[in-house]
């Protein structure tokens, strides 16, 4: 069935896009992760230019990170206050991120500057993320104890605060650049930054796990809430017809990913989360890489002359 | 309304003798709706050649060129180059009120109907379409293998947008003529307008002028406008949308 996008200005089959918003949803419940890296390169893929899918994601996420943080908080699994300081950050950035978004939008290096995030942060975070998880891997199967956390030099940064549901001592310094960061590649790269966000918050701010994927999650729907109303105002260009039919394909979906996901181990599901960021990663550098088919495009200013 | 009445007789008076023929023309349908179904569509376009008591009696064979262009826009066209080993956007071209839909019609191929002269002067072919360019302040077209005007064009046609046609129209009788105008699903939204151009024995002989427009309704419509206008309340709608989805998720699937 096709339906007419009034905001892309072209026609897609809803079919496709539920199942591409289920099979996302999927992934992302799996991995307790918003998916947006995924989403929207799937969205360039079938033609839709990459402002509007960036913009389109953000509300995407939101819905997909809401039913997710709904129900981490009824298992007390969210922290209120490290959540708001991560806001205070995230707020800042993903505002940063919508209007550095604008201003490459109008130098023609939008596409550009998305290719190039993706490669960059896909590619580190997916080695790191594949390399521990086989590391973790081989540990269980040798038999060897986890090594011990140890503090950082994080640890001695000043404006310490307590984080009672987290149960740690914790500058606020780390935590609102983590929030910044989070939000600025967010608005930019139209991902809800989950995927970086757990493992940094996990590996760097020492983080428990029992908090960590709800707490990035209410971080995750604030910025991109935020980031779905910045882009609207500014740029015009959040399809909600076609934000509409993913949020329906990807909460579906994210429900059936969660029970998957719980029947693999913590350590598998690393290496698969690790191999599937790589893939996507590589995926954008090959095509930075190699000569495309046509040199040129053609960008439409609208009427005003 | 005089200056329609002066109009008027100004045709009266010259329209007779400038031109021996007159042009008859109608399109099948003068508002295309963009409905949620929408998914390309063609018009047709029809009409007859009229002739009158100065048509010349050896004058039998006619020949037709029909230009389609949609609404005007500004539009940058970008090359990539390879720098430090990936390819990036570099030089650039801004073309000004170019029609973001252009099609040409005709009967035979371009260069038979008329001298590259006289193609020249009226258009004949997307080649000798004006497409203004800025270039360094100065605004101008540039010669048609001019690398960012070809590829423009290219883009374009690959697209559905641009086309031509040199065997489009058709003649069901010497005088009646009709063509078909397809629109792609990706049609640019606005007044269209349609020249049909009259040749015989390579002269140009007269034309005339019709219009269509296409036009989102209803939801489509709603939703355009309200994104534009009223950015900050279709961005609180969207992002009430997005929170109402995820709750009713969380409801439904809820296990305890």
């Amino acid at each position: 069935m096709q339906l007419y996008l009034p905001i892309a200005d072209l026609p897609v089959n809803v079919f496709l896009v539920l199942a591409m918003g289920a099979a996302v949803g999927f992934v992302s419940g799996m991995f307790g992760i918003g998916g947006g890296f995924l989403m929207t390169p799937l969205l360039i893929f079938i033609g839709i230019t990459p402002a509007v899918a960036v913009a389109s994601v953000a509300s995407h996420i939101a819905a997909s990170s809401f039913s997710g943080a709904l129900s981490y908080w009824r298992r007390r699994a969210i922290d209120p206050s490290l959540a708001s300081v991560l806001l205070c950050g995230g707020v800042t950035g993903t505002a940063l991120g919508v209007w550095t978004f604008t201003q490459l939008r109008a130098l023609g290096q939008l596409d550009l500057m998305i290719a190039l995030s993706y490669v960059v942060l896909l590619t580190t975070v997916g080695s790191l993320m594949f390399s521990e998880g086989l590391r973790a891997l081989m540990r269980t199967r040798r038999g060897a104890v986890p090594p011990r956390r140890t503090h950082n030099w994080i640890h001695g940064l000043p404006l310490k605060m307590r984080f009672k549901r987290s149960k740690i001592y914790l500058s606020v310094i780390p935590v609102v650049v983590v929030g910044i960061v989070i939000g600025f590649i967010g608005a930019i790269m139209g991902i809800g930054g989950g995927f970086i966000l757990v493992p940094i918050m996990i590996y760097l701010l020492r983080v428990p796990t029992s908090t960590v994927i709800g707490t990035s999650m209410v971080l995750t729907l604030v910025t991109m809430l935020f980031a779905t109303m910045l882009h609207a105002v500014t740029n015009h260009l959040v399809d909600a017809v076609l934000a509409l039919i993913l949020m329906v394909g990807g909460v579906t979906g994210a429900q059936f990913g969660a029970r998957a996901g719980q029947k693999i181990r913590g350590e598998q599901l690393r290496l698969l989360l690790g191999l599937l960021i790589l893939s996507v990663g590589i995926r954008f550098a090959i095509e930075l890489v190699i000569r495309p088919a046509d040199l040129f495009t053609i960008r439409d200013l609208g009427a005003s002359g | 309304m005089r200056r329609a009445a002066l109009a008027l007789l100004f045709v009266l008076l010259l329209g007779p003798a400038a031109q021996a023929e007159r042009l008859i023309v109608s399109v099948s349908n003068h508002r295309v709706t963009v409905t949620p179904n929408y998914s390309g569509e063609e018009l047709v376009l029809f009409g007859s050649v009229e002739k009158d008591a100065t048509t010349p009696a050896d004058r039998n064979a006619y020949d037709l060129v029909v230009t389609v262009m949609g609404p005007r826009a500004d539009m940058v066209t970008r090359r990539k180059e390879r720098t430090f080993g990936i390819w990036i956007n570099t030089d650039y071209r801004q073309f000004l009120q170019v029609p973001s839909y252009l099609a040409l019609f005709a009967n035979r191929p371009f260069e038979a109907i008329t001298s590259p002269e006289i193609a020249r002067r009226q258009q004949i072919g997307l080649n000798n379409v004006l497409l203004t360019q800025r270039v360094s302040g100065d605004f101008a077209d540039v010669v048609p293998n001019d690398a960012f005007r070809s590829g423009f064009i290219r883009l374009r046609t690959q697209r559905g947008l641009y086309r031509e046609d040199g065997s489009a129209v058709t003649f069901l009788t010497p005088t009646l003529f009709r063509t078909g105008i397809p629109l792609p699903a990706e049609v640019p939204i606005g007044t269209y307008e349609v020249e049909i151009k009259l040749f015989a024995n390579g002269a140009f002989i007269g034309k005339t002028e019709t219009a269509f427009e296409i036009v989102k309704v209803g939801f489509e419509q709603f939703v355009a406008t309200t994104a534009r206008q009223n950015g900050l309340i279709y961005g609180l709608v969207t992002a009430a949308m997005a929170l109402m989805t995820g709750w009713m998720a969380s409801i439904v699937f809820r296990k305890d």
